[in-house]
């Protein structure tokens, strides 16, 4: 279970957060949904750890995989290290089983660059999955792709989560995807932004 | 194509002819020895092992400080880089270690440590250290956030973060600085040589100077040259490409 209760957080003295609590049951996706500029990121790196600058407290289990808005890839490592540096659990044959569930057969040896952005993003899926997370956090994953590219990655995300069922914290402003993707969405409003709560 | 292959070589081969034209108007083979009367006497010292020797000791001081400065320079360079705090604090250290004449940190090491080999080693490593760590520093800044996140929230170890994430984004400027100091250290370690120690080539040069033989004194100063240009194309040139591989894969 991940408890996650932020009393306030503000940047220079400005507060951006209000009271926003929730809790994230393991198995589940929760949907955060607000528009842009809001806070949500802000709330992302609060969960992940990233930023411990906050007045509250996050539970979170270590095992955590992060999908970023771009892929975040290290560029001078093949496709394989890519996976298995960052898992380090994982053995060369099940990264090759984890690059070719997104499609990314045969291309062990190649370097991030040398992929398609669409490629590079489905890498960066492989790596998130593979480590088999008790959290998931994915940060507007789908944003700035063409209709097409990011129906396949919706597609393939829906598909993971499925088979992985990590605990999976996912923020958006297109409230399509949350209703597609996530069994409960968390609202932001106001400024300083708080939860308003949604059942789906 | 034939001209990229062949200009390096004319050129090379214009300087010479210069070289040559010169050493005939001067007509003084004490002053200006042609390069063609400097090939039996460099012939004579690779033959007795004398220059073989004073090329190692040199070449061996030179290794030396390039690692001891490349390594605290880039710690150094990091950690300012990364921290606010710890920038403040050095900064004006690094200024004023980066005006320090290179002359007068020699001759401090050599009156306070005495006339050694550490005293030498430390003499050139502490003029290429600021360098090293102001280049490296730029490359800290340029840090992306994004991958140092990634790594966190993955739970890459230290080491590995390092290795994988931190080093290559740093590696061109490791490369700038590296390709910098190994011209400027060798430059240092002659001078660390000339004024005390008794092997090297800074030191032959210091014994030919005083007997003011030119020819040997071009002998050894060419013979370091030609090592260090096959350092760049032997050592330098291969690792940058192997490090540059995924950009242009």
């Amino acid at each position: 279970m991940i408890h996650v209760d932020i009393r306030s957080k503000s940047f220079g003295g400005r507060p951006v957060l209000g009271q926003v609590r929730f809790d994230i049951r393991p198995g589940e996706t929760v949907a955060l949904l607000g528009p842009s500029g809001i806070g949500k990121s802000t709330i992302l790196r609060i969960v992940a750890g990233i930023d411990p600058d906050f007045d509250g407290t996050v539970d979170r289990p270590d095992n955590m995989a992060i999908v970023f808005q771009e892929p975040t890839l290290l560029p001078w490592r093949s496709t394989l290290k890519n996976l298995t540096l960052t898992n380090p659990g994982l053995s060369r044959n099940g990264a090759r089983a984890a690059l070719e569930r997104v499609g990314l057969r045969g291309k062990e040896r190649m370097f991030p660059g040398q992929l398609s952005l669409g490629q590079q993003r489905r890498l960066a899926l492989a790596r998130a999955f593979a480590g088999q997370p008790d959290l998931l956090i994915m940060d507007e994953p789908f944003v700035s792709l063409d209709a097409e590219t990011a129906e396949t990655m919706i597609g393939l995300t829906e598909a993971l989560i499925a088979e992985h069922r990590p605990a999976t914290l996912f923020v958006t402003h297109a409230r399509s995807e949350a209703e597609r993707l996530a069994n409960r969405i968390l609202q932001l409003r106001g400024d300083p932004a708080t939860l308003s709560p949604h059942i789906v | 194509m034939m001209d990229k292959a062949s200009a390096p070589l004319l050129s090379v081969a214009g300087l010479l002819a210069i070289w040559t034209l010169a050493a005939t108007l001067a007509a003084d083979p004490q002053i200006l020895p042609s390069p063609l009367s400097l090939v039996e006497p460099f012939r004579r010292e690779l033959m007795s092992g004398e220059l073989l020797h004073h090329l190692g000791a040199t070449l061996w001081r030179v290794a030396w400080s390039f690692l001891l400065a490349m390594t605290i320079g880039t710690a150094l360079g990091l950690a300012m880089g990364r921290s606010e705090r710890v920038n403040r604090w050095l900064d004006p250290w690094l200024v004023i270690f980066l005006n320090l004449p290179a002359l007068v940190l020699i001759v401090l090491c050599y009156l306070w440590i005495g006339l050694t080999e550490a005293a030498a080693i430390a003499a050139v490593t502490l003029n290429k250290i600021p360098n090293v760590a102001t280049v490296i520093r730029e490359g800290a800044r340029a840090l992306d956030p994004n991958l140092d996140a990634m790594a966190r929230i993955y739970r890459m170890n230290v080491w590995s973060r390092f290795l994988n994430v931190t080093l290559p984004q740093l590696a061109p400027y490791v490369t700038a600085s590296a390709r910098a100091g190994v011209a400027v250290i060798w430059k240092i370690v002659l001078v660390v040589e000339f004024l005390g120690r008794s092997s090297g080539i800074g030191f032959q040069i210091h014994l030919y100077f005083q007997l003011f033989d030119v020819g040997m004194v071009l002998v050894y100063a060419l013979s370091f040259i030609c090592v260090m240009l096959l350092v760049e194309w032997m050592v330098l040139q291969p690792w940058e490409r192997r490090v540059r591989r995924w950009r242009t894969a």
